[in-house]
């Protein structure tokens, strides 16, 4: 009896203690309405593949939220399999989440899939890449601008009025992915208005260190005066620094590249004079966007499928080793800590 | 091959080797700078780790197997040096922990194709798929591991320079002398040689075949593993991703370009020798040039598609000598 009643007093402080009590939360007027949103959704997430920076830095930040605020998030990974992702898409259009995260590796592949979810009625939020259908929102960074900003930190450092002789070269990932081509149409664009930077290689390393080492330790030797390089992604771009370093000329080449923004991958290099100026499109940040971005869109669920798309294009870090500052980077332990 | 004849026979090593050569000539006269020192040194260092991958898998290919594993093991083994030496292991200790990996790699190949009979091409197939899976799972789940600053002198394996050259090359170099030792005067070279050209004799014989085997897989696992350690060194990362790229099929073509057949029991290090050098030079001659992706992709594919040809048709398939091996 005795061992009844302390069991039944455990539970009703259990019971007291459990769960965002709402019945006793103050309400502000919106706050309720909001957690009441919030919780027991579903959030689905189809990326290109986990287990690489930038798609464990966005879950890492989704999931903190998810975590407070009552949502789950079901991740479905493909591993870089185009086929895989679309029958992923498929599965999860069926189970009719509330919300469905789509992370692109170029413009087409699952056009057809987000219009599928668009027409299920179901809200779409795409990130990083958009295929050529606008869903409900769009989180992550405009290819263009950071073309632009890449050729910009070389104009400054090659240009006219720096003494150098404007020799520039581009070591490009894969030509036909949006994260190259549309970089490089960015970067081509703002040389076309500064005739004295002179574009004397553009070659492409495939996303691969190896290869980009080999490129560029070539390239050095037929360009002795080369001033500039164009990387397209640091991780690629560590090839690239290495051949610079093997031919004794860090500090002579300058080296630009992009990315999204890892410790190790970003402010390491430019401490240690890899790179020479690096555009980080801030994996944080963006989840700190995506989080918005999914608060508001289960809060206000669209009415008509992409009837009003809004889009989140991140602030892009542009950073040199003056210029760093202990906030540029992150790690993905961090995120899982604070981020989000 | 050779029959003895007095006629200079044209093998398909010979036929690459002289594309080569004429490649490499005609370059030297119309690019400029391509025949400089410096230029040469680093079109072979460009193809180093190539072909310390194809000296692997000729290892494999002339005892009648193949290596579909090598990438996989290469990536993954160095990938978990590099990410244990990050979190304060020793690097003594992380890199016996490599090498016992990739031992144990090259041992369970050589016992599913030497014992449970599972013909080479299948089971290095799916052996690089489990390592794949396995490695991502437990021991490194991210894509890219960057090299610590505290692993120290080894950091300079894959960068260093001795005598004006680079380290890749010299090591290039090193291993192939060493394969070409191995192959022509150990037992278990000359033993592999038998095994690849007539598996059933040379157990009759007494050689024991299947140990054999086994030997050869550890071998190409181990040469795979040390050409990752170069690559990882040169460019101070390891990109697991590479796993999943077209490399392995780059080094089978590296291998039998050269001239070492599929079925086993012919040629050499000289062929894959040959074969690094012809991709080596086009790949320099086409970056010099500045082509654009997609056209050096098709010239590629072209030269090494008239390499084939103009081998089979001087050295058409003889039914009597033919060999039908597993893959």
């Amino acid at each position: 009896m005795r061992r009844t009643k302390i069991l039944a007093a455990a539970l009703a402080v259990a019971a007291l203690a459990t769960g965002p009590a709402l019945a006793d939360r103050f309400d502000d007027g919106q706050s309720i309405t909001y957690y009441n949103a919030l919780n027991g959704k579903v959030v689905g997430f189809v990326p290109i593949a986990m287990g690489f920076d930038l798609t464990e830095g966005w879950l890492a930040g989704m999931q903190r939220q998810a975590d407070a605020l009552g949502y789950t998030i079901v991740v479905r990974d493909p591993n870089w399999n185009t086929e895989a992702g679309i029958q992923a898409l498929g599965s999860l259009i069926a189970e009719k989440p509330d919300l469905l995260i789509v992370h692109n590796n170029d413009m087409h592949s699952y056009n057809r899939m987000v219009k599928k979810a668009l027409d299920e009625g179901i809200t779409v939020l795409q990130v990083n890449q958009k295929v050529t259908t606008n869903g409900d929102a769009f989180v992550g960074a405009d290819w263009y601008e950071i073309g632009v900003q890449d050729a910009k930190a070389v104009v400054k450092a090659c240009g006219e009025g720096s003494g150098k002789s404007g020799k520039v070269a581009f070591i490009q990932g894969v030509p036909t992915s949006p994260g190259s081509a549309i970089v490089l149409q960015g970067a081509e664009d703002v040389f076309a208005e500064h005739p004295e930077i002179k574009v004397v290689a553009n070659q492409a390393a495939d996303w691969d260190a190896t290869k980009a080492h080999a490129i560029t330790s070539t390239i050095l030797k037929q360009h002795e005066d080369l001033c500039g390089i164009v990387g397209f992604w640091d991780g690629q771009d560590v090839g690239t620094a290495a051949a610079i370093r093997e031919a004794g000329k860090t500090g002579e080449v300058f080296l630009v590249t992009s990315g999204g923004g890892q410790r190790a991958a970003a402010c390491d290099n430019i401490a240690n004079g890899n790179f020479s100026t690096y555009v980080s499109y801030d994996v944080e940040g963006q989840a700190r966007d995506l989080n918005s971005a999914i608060k508001i869109l289960l809060q206000n669920k669209p009415e008509t499928p992409a009837g009003k798309p809004f889009a989140l294009y991140t602030p892009l870090k542009v950073f040199d080793k003056s210029t760093m500052r202990p906030d540029s980077c992150w790690t993905v332990d961090e995120l899982k800590q604070f981020g989000g | 091959m050779s029959t003895g004849q007095s006629k200079f026979h044209f093998t398909q090593e010979r036929i690459v080797f002289a594309i080569a050569v004429a490649l490499f000539a005609a370059f030297s006269i119309f690019l400029d700078k391509f025949l400089t020192t410096q230029n040469v040194i680093s079109l072979i260092q460009s193809v180093s780790v190539l072909g310390i991958l194809g000296i692997g898998m000729a290892v494999a290919v002339i005892g009648r197997g193949i290596d579909l594993s090598m990438v996989a093991t290469m990536a993954m083994s160095v990938a978990w040096l590099l990410l244990q030496v990050g979190e304060g292991v020793p690097l003594g200790v992380a890199a016996l922990y490599a090498l016992g990996f990739v031992v144990l790699i090259g041992v369970i190949n050589g016992i599913l194709v030497a014992y449970v009979e599972i013909p080479a091409l299948f089971a290095t197939l799916a052996i690089g798929t489990m390592v794949y899976g396995f490695g991502k799972y437990s021991l490194v789940n991210v894509d890219v591991v960057y090299m610590p600053e505290t692993i120290g002198w080894f950091g300079q394996i894959g960068s260093g320079r001795i005598f004006g050259l680079p380290t890749a090359v010299l090591l290039f170099a090193a291993i192939g002398i060493v394969g070409f030792l191995f192959l022509r005067y150990i037992k278990g070279g000359r033993f592999i040689y038998a095994i690849g050209d007539n598996p059933q004799t040379a157990r009759i014989t007494g050689i024991p075949v299947r140990l054999i085997i086994v030997l050869q897989y550890v071998l190409s696992a181990l040469i795979a593993f040390a050409a990752g350690v170069i690559t990882a060194t040169a460019v101070s990362s390891m990109n697991t991703r590479i796993i999943n790229s077209t490399l392995v099929y780059d080094v089978i073509l590296v291998v039998v370009l050269g001239g070492v057949g599929l079925s086993g029991g012919r040629g050499g290090i000289r062929n894959v020798v040959v074969g690094t050098l012809l991709i080596g030079t086009l790949l320099n001659a086409m970056t010099i040039m500045d082509l654009t992706y997609t056209v050096q992709n098709i010239i590629k594919a072209v030269i090494l598609l008239i390499a084939i040809i103009v081998d089979t048709v001087l050295n058409p398939r003889d039914e009597q000598t033919a060999q039908q091996g597993d893959i």
